[in-house]
């Protein structure tokens, strides 16, 4: 299967400046040579903390940020090489919801107006076409037809986000960023919007790059899972078994730090020392090394590269064969439980 | 956690907070009737939606409620004292001292102007009139207390010095300043990122086992439940639906709403598979339906719902839920 989007060695990296005429403090990797596909029909969940890159890796997939390195391709064809038309089949088959639907939503239109409006600025339809294709969107995504006519403010949370993905259907999309789509909604309504997404997709073969904090809402949502860390891929692979058994000293402590679904739920808890670094001076080697509880002397000076480990893709000195076969013990002990570790089910 | 043969050392019984337009005409009982008891080393978890009354509740535990809310009934016992019947100046010696609040977001409860060492040190001055080198001194052990590194320079540092971790772990501080007895925790780890609320929740708990620490966690989080509390109280409109221990309520919750709530999370282990959302909103405080609140959204709602109001019915396991269903099954309550 070809995938929808295809990202090769992908960099953002921003100036930061000291003061408005003060000259560079430095270069801020905000992306740091990334590579990942989505495929169709199929989701790819991005997790990481604050900084991690993920909000800007979005950017980068909604044209909405240049990428300073590295390319996008989407069905085939680099984004840089798109004459004018094919710019513009990008940028309707690329649609995104965002996280606060009272923020994306203007309070001045009627949904009808909200829904139409890229359909307007993009494609020739009469008007009577128009209102056809409203009425199809607001049932497709459960709202009554009467809503039409309404202003945002007459919905609730969970109905906004509903309009908010009608809009961005408007175009037949092909891919949809959901960037944190649920996080904003009470906790009774967000299952109603995860249903909804995951029919829509079955239903319209969309493509998602779902981006959310909520680790058991990315797996819940995802084929593949990306996890990410001051810029960099640290781990990618299948959302099932990379949740189950993450490989990645990071992916563990992340996954061991989200909360439980049941009381009798026992895992092991890493909690992880210090905060994530800034990004304007990330430490050398694996990024991670001054807060890992597997460091070892090479991880300060080499930065691992992504290496296939099994079903999955990890950057990771501690899978490094030379260094095992160096006979690091904490590398063996750590390897030897990774692959003898049970899985982490709950009881229920 | 073992319970104790004394008092609680706080008991709520049937607790109303109304939110009263000027008129008098519009009346949103943002707190109805609520019964519950936390004992000292204990943790309670309240959980709700936004609009089910969670944040009034603590406002109205430490009484600093807006103008428009009225405690219309109900008792609130603390440590053999009626927190319903003390004076404003009564409460300025509770605040801060017997009982302290963490609110969800660190950069709203700091003030940018002060140092973080005069913040700290506020309340020990305020409440034991300390002097202000004994206090800043205290102020020094208070960020060790809440591992922040190097707490001899960060004293004299501004807020916005800080990251988002450590400043919660700051308002932390201010929190058990003064040693209190009850820490009423208001989403605190809302604003944080996951290895860092990790961090904060396994420091509250290390606070809680240190000094003995009574806690309340409010939050809509069932997760946070899950792995800090003993005892639950859900809330839907105003009310307590259900109460008792987390581990009985998790493994067979007895009101519809609760059930249902643990049905829509998604789970790590379980994924790709439907969930169970709730249709229809969270109503409207101040336009209740008739009969049971969650009755119009609940599957399992009969006639009876929709027409009476169901008491809190007490289960034979200790715990309390507000539904007919649950008539069935037990003794009638006291309500």
């Amino acid at each position: 299967m070809m995938p929808v989007l295809e990202a090769a060695g992908l960099s953002k990296h921003f100036q930061a400046r000291r003061g408005i005429f003060g000259g560079s403090r430095g270069v801020v990797r905000a992306v740091d040579d990334i590579s990942f596909a989505i495929e169709s029909g199929r989701t790819l969940g991005v997790v990481g903390e604050s900084g991690c890159g993920k909000t800007t890796t979005a950017k980068l997939v909604l044209g909405l940020e240049e990428p300073t390195g590295g390319s996008i391709r989407f069905e085939g064809r680099d984004l840089h090489e798109l004459d004018t038309a094919g710019q513009r089949y990008y940028r309707k088959s690329v649609q995104a919801v965002f996280q606060d639907p009272y923020a994306s939503l203007s309070p001045r239109m009627r949904i009808s107006d909200i829904i139409a409006e890229p359909l307007v600025t993009n494609e020739v339809v009469s008007a009577s076409g128009v209102r056809k294709r409203v009425a199809e969107l607001l049932d497709l995504v459960g709202l009554a037809e009467r809503s039409a006519d309404l202003f945002p403010h007459e919905f609730s949370g969970g109905q906004r986000q509903r309009i908010a993905i009608a809009r961005a259907l408007a175009l037949s999309p092909k891919l949809i960023v959901l960037d944190e789509p649920v996080s904003a909604l009470d906790v009774s309504i967000r299952a109603q919007i995860l249903n909804l997404l995951r029919d829509l997709q079955d239903q319209l073969g969309l493509s998602y790059l779902f981006i959310a904090h909520d680790l058991a809402a990315v797996a819940h949502m995802s084929h593949t899972i990306v996890v990410m860390y001051l810029g960099k891929i640290v781990e990618m692979g299948d959302a099932q078994t990379l949740a189950q058994t993450p490989k990645h000293p990071y992916t563990e402590a992340l996954f061991s730090a989200a909360l439980p679904s049941h009381p009798d739920e026992r895992r092991e808890e890493i909690i992880l020392p210090g905060e994530v670094p800034s990004p304007l001076n990330p430490p050398a080697g694996c990024r991670f090394h001054p807060r890992c509880p597997h460091a070892m002397s090479v991880c300060g000076q080499q930065e691992p590269a992504l290496m296939q480990v099994e079903d999955r893709i990890v950057a990771c000195h501690l899978y490094d064969r030379t260094q095992r076969d160096a006979a690091t013990t904490a590398g063996i002990q750590f390897a030897e439980r990774r692959s003898s570790r049970a899985s982490v089910g709950s009881p229920s | 956690m073992a319970v104790m043969a004394n008092r609680p050392l706080l008991e709520i019984d049937n607790l109303s907070t109304h939110y009263i337009s000027q008129q008098g005409t519009r009346v949103v009982r943002a707190v109805d009737d609520v019964s519950l008891r936390i004992n000292a080393g204990e943790t309670l978890g309240i959980v709700g939606e936004s609009g089910s009354g969670k944040s009034t509740l603590a406002l109205t535990i430490l009484r600093v409620l807006p103008p428009a809310a009225q405690i219309v009934a109900g008792s609130m016992m603390f440590e053999n004292e009626d927190l319903v019947r003390k004076s404003d100046n009564e409460m300025r010696h509770v605040r801060g001292k017997r009982i302290a609040m963490i609110l969800q977001d660190p950069m709203a409860s700091l003030n940018p102007l002060f140092t973080i060492g005069d913040q700290v040190a506020e309340p020990i001055r305020v409440h034991e009139g300390s002097r202000r080198a004994v206090a800043w001194q205290r102020a020094k052990d208070l960020l060790k207390a809440v591992r922040i590194p190097s707490p001899e320079t960060r004293v004299t540092q501004h807020p916005h010095e800080m990251s988002g971790g450590m400043r919660q772990r700051i308002v932390g501080a201010i929190g058990i300043s003064c040693e209190p007895r009850l820490l009423i925790a208001d989403e605190p780890t809302t604003s944080l990122d996951l290895t860092i609320q990790a961090q904060y929740l396994a420091l509250l708990r290390d606070l809680q086992r240190e000094h003995g620490l009574a806690l309340i966690f409010i939050t809509h989080n069932l997760g946070i439940v899950a792995r800090m509390c003993d005892q639950l109280a859900v809330m839907y409109a105003g009310r307590v639906v259900e109460y008792g221990p987390v581990s009985r309520i998790f493994n067979a919750p007895a009101h519809p709403y609760t059930e249902a709530l643990l049905n829509s999370i998604p789970r790590m282990s379980d994924s790709r598979k439907r969930l169970t959302a709730i249709e229809g909103q969270p109503p409207d405080l101040s336009a209740l339906p008739r009969g049971c609140a969650f009755a119009p959204r609940c599957p399992a709602a009969f006639d009876r719902c929709h027409k009476e109001t169901p008491p809190e019915f007490n289960l034979a396991d200790g715990r309390t839920a507000r539904c007919w269903l649950a008539s069935a099954s037990v003794q009638r309550g006291a309500a």
